[in-house]
């Protein structure tokens, strides 16, 4: 049995980080292969564990008594069942290629070790955050991951774009773990436990129901806003795009991002319990599928492209679980995760070619990067959801479920499909095809090394055949596999196929005849609908509403409670120092001669009562033993008074 | 009990300090060395003692009992049980990491390291006395080497700082005296036996009013809003191994002293009291982390951070007092973050004070708008100080957030309202620190700065065990709760939950 060894898939990438932190320096290229070694490692024990429960193992789980106090004791443990084990195998897989694929983009770079030693980091926070069998220790693995994020993003620390984005991006997903915070002490206190199995028993049995549990469910789920950056909180991840390229493939598209949609998933036994709550995740879900994509068509830059795409994939997860999707919703989040790992890697080749990440710099490069644009291109296709690449059939299922859940839901993640194609067509058009509009990087481009483009096509093999155990080809597999409740094939609805495929075909048209043909003049488009194209490029204005609102009243309020602070509740204990000392000076006990104004009155107080204590320092014993004797009295006094 | 560990434990750095006056000041590495030896055996006795300490057991243990004033019942009388132990081993380990971050001490060393052992026996004495009249003594014996320390060796507005932070003070301790006293008279048993008194029962009313002045009394030195003023001056003026004792073990004196005093013996007004309390603390937790948002000073910034996080035991012990029966999981849970949150408060700030101590000896500025890039100029240093900084803002994984974890948890069914405003707190709190960060951390660096060490040995010595223990009790916390929980159970019980 390999299941009781599962912590070490978790604990080996904490090892190597380590490792490589204390040690790296030492070694020829940072010690990067310590990163890569315990990774692999980590890759082939997570497909064992995967493959025993595919081979019908049953699931494990691990628990002990971390706290005890005095009848009330806190459980601690790690679980492993077939969702956790999906987790393992996409987390370990997709490290493992991006490691691989920073030694050559990376390559160089000043603080390379801290890189690796970073990464292996967040491999180990993220396996946590998946094997946790409680929302306690799932919280603990959710924030360190948000920390890894976080020195990720500033790993070029020297310039202003990471410094501030870092620092938006932690903030803004606290505010959504805040909520979580919130919502696992109501779970706990209501149903007693943690544990995820143990809460989803209190919800079946009723502690906690009605708006409560609405309440609890939808605070978890802010958890999941935050971190999945779904709207309201979606502003953090296209800023989040000023780390190195690896990092945003690893942690902002195909693992951390997922972690609110896995989070979902995870305690979906407490949003059962709860169909308003399952609303509000479908309708976050869709609002955000449709803004992003939205905001995408008008992206300039290729990552921001990615960015705003990853949010509106991630709204369609959130779709996928809110509308009933348990499947569709899980398998989606594994099919994006390799498509999407595999076109923010494309894109990194691309920038570590040119040196730009703006597509009006790039074209052309199909000629002169035939591997990274044609893995890009496989990439596009699943994310465009063609078939038979893999994000047709995990778009299909949420799309099927959503068409039995509610018209409106489902009518606008069609739109998002089309959508999706077109803005997709668009960047792979402006990025790979038509003639080179930066004539200088066109010149110095060339293809990537091979530990960068072998990532690319183990990806893109991937994008190509993860689809097969979710279709009817491989008989629903995956949603034998992973299922809530009851497993139950749901019939196909030709039409809601056709329509997805319609969608994307449509997109990959009108983004062709706008892109790769004369026949539209953009400038006028552009001039025709102003007011929405200004909408769009200042992506809905967020970041100006959020400055002028949240962030610039913590500012204002900031500084009034500094303001406060320094005159007013210091002011009255200085007011009454000064006062202390004047009565003093008008007895004539004090000698002040350097007096003059409010300000000079706390330096009335300092010398004058400063002297005094000097006095006091000649004898504080005997001072001290008058002190006492006063107090004894008043005591008495007071005693006398009210103690009768 | 043959051997007085206790008494061993408090007057071990007095007899160092004895010894120091005897030794020509010119012998100033014999001084240093006196005192780091004398802290070291008081706090290997602390760590005897933590092998010797019986788990599970709620009453006091290693008692030492004396005759002392006989005719007033005043008795030397010392005795320790879980709570005090966590504190005498915060001590323990802050006391000799402050004497090695003493170490750059040059001007009259003779008398800063005689009174950094006074002050080393009143902190242990105040948390091992268990009789009122040792505890005042202890409590007013911190009270004096704290303002020689800020006043002679102190920053330069270091008289100002220290004037306020001895009247607030005296101020406060004079008002628990009173409180004291009054307990004394009221029970009619003779006594200033600690927990003889607590057995007493007091009038309701009455103890409501002694609780008051025994509240300002504490309060000062916590310190509670509005009377924490002394606190940023006093942190911004102090050398930095008395800002790590200031942060990291005085402050705990005013929360013990609630611990030990207030709630136990006046139980029924702790219960009237709860709801100020919580209110207090939950300004504490919100006002503290705003205006440590604006600060430009990085001391001063650190210091509020502490305000900050003393609203946490506040609002952890309201909860408690005002459990009653029907609450006592929610009591228990409060109670036990509260009083983690003393020791782990003493961790984070006490390396954070050393932090910001290591940069101002190189760059002679706290100024956040001076400094830039320190990831680059010190990158060991800035390694730890963002350690520390997530450490205070409460990362999971690190103590700090068990204790806020715990208070919140607790005191959420009874201070519903109160705990949802407390998490604005946590997002405050993030963001002054991240905020410091990237402009102190992240950055282009300063070439004034460029040519200068990083934290050397003696720096790296003081700050490594912070960073271990940090870790230690993010990770495993049942190491303290086992070791606190009898008591606190007992507590909780005092105060009306079963």
């Amino acid at each position: 049995m390999m299941l009781p060894y599962a912590w070490l898939i978790a604990a080996l990438p904490l090892l190597a980080s380590l490792a490589v932190m204390f040690f790296g320096r030492r070694f020829k290229n940072g010690g990067d292969f310590i990163g890569i070694a315990a990774i692999a490692v980590s890759f082939v024990l997570s497909l064992l564990v995967f493959g025993q429960l595919a081979g019908g193992a049953e699931p494990y789980r691990f628990t002990f008594t971390w706290l005890n106090l005095g009848g009330v004791q806190v459980q601690n443990g790690i679980a492993v069942d077939n969702l956790t084990a999906i987790m393992l195998v996409v987390v370990t897989l997709v490290s493992m290629l991006v490691q691989i694929y920073s030694r050559g983009y990376m390559h160089g770079d000043v603080r390379y070790t801290r890189y690796y030693a970073t990464l292996s980091f967040f491999t180990f926070s993220m396996l946590t955050l998946v094997l946790a069998d409680n929302l306690l220790l799932l919280y603990i693995g959710w924030e360190l991951v948000g920390l890894s994020s976080y020195l990720l993003i500033g790993h070029w620390f020297e310039n202003p774009g990471p410094r501030y984005a870092s620092m938006k991006a932690f903030i803004t997903t606290r505010i959504g773990d805040v909520g979580l915070f919130i919502g696992i002490i109501i779970l706990y206190l209501t149903t007693g436990a943690f544990g995820f199995p143990e809460v989803a028993a209190g919800v079946a049995a009723g502690k906690i129901s009605g708006t409560l549990l609405t309440i609890a469910a939808i605070l978890v789920f802010s958890g999941a806003v935050g971190k999945s950056a779904q709207f309201p909180l979606h502003v953090w991840l296209p800023d989040a795009m000023e780390g190195p390229t690896p990092v945003s493939a690893l942690i902002h598209a195909a693992t951390m991002v997922a972690a609110g949609v896995y989070l979902v998933a995870r305690s979906y036994g407490i949003f059962a319990g709860s169909p308003t709550a399952l609303g509000v995740v479908a309708w976050i879900g869709t609002i955000t599928a449709v803004i992003a994509a939205l905001i995408a068509t008008l992206a300039s830059d290729l990552k921001k492209v990615l960015a705003y795409s990853t949010i509106s994939q991630l709204g369609y997860m959130m779709v996928g679980l809110g509308v009933g999707g348990y499947t569709a919703g899980v398998f989606h989040l594994t099919t994006h995760a390799f498509f999407k790992a595999l076109l923010f890697l494309g894109s990194g080749s691309v920038i570590h070619a040119l040196h730009t990440q703006e597509m009006h710099e790039m074209g052309g490069l199909v000629k002169k990067m035939p591997v990274t644009a044609w893995t890009f291109i496989i990439g596009t296709a699943a994310l465009a959801g063609i078939p038979p690449f893999a994000g047709f059939w995990s778009k299909d299922e949420i799309l099927l479920s959503a068409y039995h859940y509610n018209p409106i839901i489902f009518g606008l993640t069609v739109f998002v499909a089309f959508l999706t194609a077109y803005y997709m067509t668009r960047a792979v058009i402006l990025t790979f095809f038509g003639k080179p509009r930066d004539h200088h990087k066109y010149e110095h481009a060339h293809e990537s090394p091979a530990n960068m483009t072998g990532p690319l096509v183990v990806l893109a093999i991937l994008a190509v055949v993860a689809g097969f155990p979710g279709s009817p080809l491989m008989g629903n597999w995956f949603g034998k596999f992973i299922h809530f409740g009851e497993f139950e094939a749901e019939a196909a609805v030709p039409s809601v196929m056709a329509m997805a495929i319609g969608a994307a075909l449509l997109g990959i048209l009108v983004g062709y005849v706008i892109y790769g043909t004369r026949l539209v003049d953009r400038r006028k488009a552009i001039a025709a609908t102003k007011p929405v194209y200004t909408f769009l490029k200042h992506k809905m204005y967020f970041d100006e509403l959020y400055a002028y609102t949240v962030i610039g009243g913590t500012q204002v309020l900031a500084t009034i409670a500094g303001w406060v602070d320094k005159n007013v509740v210091d002011g009255i204990v200085n007011a009454v120092g000064w006062l202390g000392a004047q009565i003093g000076n008008i007895s004539g006990w004090f000698d002040l001669t350097a007096v003059d104004g409010a300000v000079n009155g706390v330096a009335a107080v300092v010398s004058g009562a400063g002297r005094r204590l000097r006095k006091w320092q000649t004898g504080y014993v005997q001072s001290y033993a008058l002190t006492f004797f006063a107090t004894v009295i008043i005591g008495v006094i007071i005693y006398e008074l009210i103690g009768g | 009990m043959s051997l007085p560990i206790l008494t061993l434990i408090v007057f071990v750095p007095l007899l160092g300090s004895l010894l120091i006056m005897f030794v020509p000041r010119e012998k100033d590495k014999a001084i240093k060395q006196i005192a780091l030896v004398a802290t070291l055996v008081s706090a290997a006795l602390v760590a005897y003692l933590w092998t010797q300490f019986r788990y599970g057991v709620a009453g006091m243990q290693f008692t030492e009992r004396a005759s002392w004033i006989p005719s007033l019942g005043v008795q030397y009388l010392m005795g320790i049980d879980g709570i005090s132990l966590s504190l005498l081993i915060l001590t323990g380990l802050l006391t000799v990491l402050a004497a090695l971050a003493s170490w750059n001490i040059n001007h009259r060393s003779k008398e800063y390291f005689a009174l950094f052992l006074l002050l080393t026996t009143g902190m242990y004495g105040v948390f091992v006395a268990l009789d009122y009249v040792l505890f005042y003594v202890f409590w007013e014996l911190v009270l004096v080497p704290m303002f020689f320390l800020i006043g002679i060796w102190g920053g330069p507005r270091r008289e100002y700082a220290a004037m306020k932070f001895f009247i607030y003070t005296l101020t406060g301790s004079v008002l628990m005296l009173v409180g004291i006293l009054a307990i004394y008279f009221q029970s009619g048993l003779g006594t200033f036996d600690m927990l003889a008194l607590a057995q007493h029962h007091y009038p309701v009313t009455w103890q409501w009013w002694i609780f008051l002045l025994l509240f300002l009394g504490f309060a000062v030195k916590v310190p509670v809003f509005p009377f924490h003023t002394w606190l940023p001056d006093a942190h911004v003026e102090a050398p930095t191994a008395i800002s790590v004792l200031l942060a990291g073990v005085l402050l705990k004196m005013g929360t013990y002293a609630f611990f030990r005093i207030a709630l136990p013996t006046l139980p029924d007004a702790a219960r009237a009291w709860a709801p100020i309390f919580a209110v207090l603390g939950l300004i504490n937790i919100v006002y503290g982390a705003l205006v440590a948002m604006a600060q430009q000073d990085l001391k001063k910034m650190v210091a509020y951070s502490s305000i900050n996080h003393m609203g946490y035991v506040m609002l952890g012990l309201a909860a408690a007092m005002a459990a009653g029966p029907g609450n006592a999981l929610a009591a228990k849970l409060a109670i036990t973050g509260a009083a983690y949150q003393m020791f782990a408060h003493g961790l984070s700030s006490g390396m954070l004070f050393l932090m910001v101590g290591v940069v101002y000896d190189r760059t002679h500025t706290r100024d956040m708008n001076k400094l830039s890039g320190l990831y680059l100029t010190f990158p060991v240093w800035a390694t730890f100080m963002a350690f520390g900084a997530f450490a205070s803002l409460g990362l999971p994984g690190l103590s700090g957030f068990v204790a806020e974890f715990f208070v919140l948890l607790g005191a959420f069914p009874i201070f519903k309202v109160f705990v949802i405003l407390a998490t604005a707190g946590l997002v405050f709190t993030a963001a002054f620190y991240l905020m410091m960060m990237r402009r102190v951390l992240m950055g282009q660096k300063k070439p004034e700065y460029d040519k200068m060490p990083d934290a050397n040995p003696r720096e790296l010595t003081t700050l490594v065990p912070l960073t271990i223990m940090i870790i230690i009790f993010g990770v495993a916390p049942s190491i303290l709760v086992n070791m606190m929980n009898p008591a606190l159970v007992q507590l909780v019980a005092k105060l009306g939950g079963m």
